[in-house]
């Protein structure tokens, strides 16, 4: 139950943990722009070890790390496969009867498998180090500006930490419910797809009113607390840039800047490659 | 400060016959004062209650709170008679907006307008004010039944309200976090809150300084609790029962025991007993 109110959360209070979750918003996409842009075995080898730098300054655990890139183990190889089997270039490497492999094949697909993991991994940090009424926050202010175009700011972030706040509630009465249907003799467990699909719904409609039910008492309670769209309100928690802010992002966006511009200016994995030929 | 109904009768709209809820009711809150408003299921008393702010506004008669009459048509007014009538409701989890307790007590004087600094000082004393002090930075969801009223009383008290009325807020709870609930109700009242407690169990009200029976949207007794608990008949037919100490005094009481007439709880009993015997 816990890692479901806390998302994935680990606490600690390191650094990365302690910095400010928009610093961290805006350079887990930095990153992700970077990582499409690089196409180096070298680079990402670098990109690699700056993330495993991050984790280990954040104290993650490796293998809490590793195993949010076990969930996306299927589409990797999926996506390694159609590549495996679908590129075609120039250098055959193998065929039989119609399954024609060639290098730039087998290149392409381990570019997208390491492009993938390493696309898993950054941004996992920060769900890792950051709380998800922290995000919420962050994004918060980062749309801010919107509000100058009437785009409601302030009423999508209370939607989404309400919708966070709900979601253990909401678990612990399907767990519940589940239990009552199975005391009538319910099972949902057995039979195909089809069947298991069927037994769910005498739980989610009783859910479902539950959830209706609640949001109504809600919505009196913040009534009865003053809350009104019309009014001004002020706002309790400020988010405050600090000095390690602007370190991380000088430090991250300098890594970043590196892998990407290697590209264009100096391909120097050629050259640490020729060292070895 | 206080509330006063005349002639208020409320009805629930319906498709065929609307409901008639609350019937001709004429009432005053003192100032300062305990009141418990009991009643059977369909009574009428959470209605009553929801008029007190203005959640509901009566289809005839007026409810006016320090002077000020609720309607639906001044907002303002509303928002002014909201910030001085605080209501806590029946579910905790219903009632509840954010995931950290220091944010959820945060949210009505934001609502209200009030400055940043001057919020930490209202979420700390709130959260002294129920004995909750030492979880102000954690989540809500781990709490019991009783912690979790003690804080949706702490976000109210935050807003710093004239009136304090809670809406069958022990309905859900075990015996441990019904008193827990009730001795904040009881404190606040030595501090100067007006207290309505809305029950439907009667052993609360023996602390009240006023008891008001309601059966089918009318008030049917009203005064003390000796005098209320005094007339047995009376409270059987409207399906109320007496508290078992009470209960068992009145009936020593018919058999020439001479047990005073107020008595709180069972140890005060049992010391009257000793007393006599």
């Amino acid at each position: 139950m816990n890692n479901i109110v806390f998302g994935q959360y680990y606490p600690s209070s390191s650094i990365v943990h302690r910095l400010d979750a928009r610093v961290k918003l805006l350079l887990a996409i930095a990153y992700i722009i970077t990582i499409f842009f690089v196409e180096d075995y070298v680079v990402y080898a670098g990109m690699f070890l700056f993330v495993l730098a991050v984790a280990l300054i954040a104290r993650i655990p490796l293998k809490i790390l590793f195993r949010t890139v076990r969930t996306i183990v299927v589409l990797i190889l999926i996506t390694a496969v159609i590549n495996l089997f679908f590129t075609k270039g120039e250098t055959l490497w193998w065929s039989w009867k119609f399954i024609k492999i060639y290098r730039e094949g087998v290149e392409r697909a381990i570019k997208l498998a390491l492009r993938l993991i390493l696309l898993m991994l950054f941004p996992s940090l920060l769900t890792l180090t950051t709380t998800p009424m922290e995000l919420t926050d962050a994004i918060e202010s980062l749309l801010s500006p919107l509000k100058l175009i009437k785009v409601p700011v302030h009423a999508i972030a209370l939607i989404m930490s309400i919708a966070l706040r709900m979601i253990p509630i909401l678990v612990e009465e399907t767990n519940k419910i589940m239990l009552a249907q199975k005391a009538r003799g319910a099972s949902f467990d057995t039979g195909g797809a089809l069947k298991k699909a069927k037994a769910m719904i005498p739980v989610l409609v009783p859910l479902f009113v539950g959830a209706f039910r609640r949001a109504d008492e809600l919505a009196l309670a913040m009534d009865a607390r003053c809350y009104s769209s019309v009014q001004k309100r002020t706002k309790y928690k400020v988010m405050k840039l600090h000095l390690r802010d602007a370190v991380a992002a000088v430090v991250c966006l300098a890594v970043f800047s590196v892998a990407f511009l290697n590209k264009y200016l100096f391909p120097f994995d050629e050259m640490i490659l020729s060292l070895f030929a | 400060m206080s509330v006063r109904f005349e002639n208020v009768t409320y009805e629930y709209p319906g498709e065929e016959k609307s409901v008639v809820a609350v019937k001709n009711v004429s009432l005053e809150i003192a100032d300062g004062s305990f009141v418990c408003v009991c009643g059977e299921n369909g009574s009428g008393k959470s209605t009553l209650a929801k008029l007190m702010n203005g959640l509901l506004t009566p289809s005839s008669g007026i409810v006016t709170v320090d002077g000020e009459t609720t309607s639906t048509e001044s907002e303002s007014a509303l928002f002014a008679i909201r910030s001085k009538v605080g209501m806590v409701f029946q579910n905790p989890d219903n009632q509840m907006i954010a995931s950290i307790i220091e944010d959820e007590i945060a949210f009505g004087p934001e609502n209200l307008g009030v400055p940043r600094e001057e919020i930490g000082e209202r979420i700390a004393y709130a959260l002294s004010a129920v004995g909750m002090e030492e979880h102000r930075h954690h989540t809500p969801y781990k709490l019991s039944g009783g912690q979790k009223q003690r804080i949706a009383i702490a976000a109210v008290l935050a807003m710093r309200p004239k009136i304090l009325v809670l809406d069958e807020s022990t309905a859900m709870l075990d015996p441990k976090g019904r008193a827990e609930v009730l001795a904040v109700a009881e404190e606040l009242n030595a501090q100067g809150i007006t207290v309505v407690l809305i029950t439907h169990f009667m052993e609360e009200a023996v602390r009240a300084d006023r008891v008001v029976v309601m059966s089918e949207g009318a008030v049917v007794m009203d005064g003390t609790p000796e005098e209320i608990f005094r007339d047995r008949e009376k409270i059987n037919r409207y399906h109320l029962e007496l508290p078992v100490p009470d209960y068992l005094a009145a009936e020593l009481r018919k058999e020439g025991f001479p047990i005073p007439e107020k008595i709180f709880g069972e140890e005060e009993l049992a010391e009257a007993i000793c007393r006599s015997l």
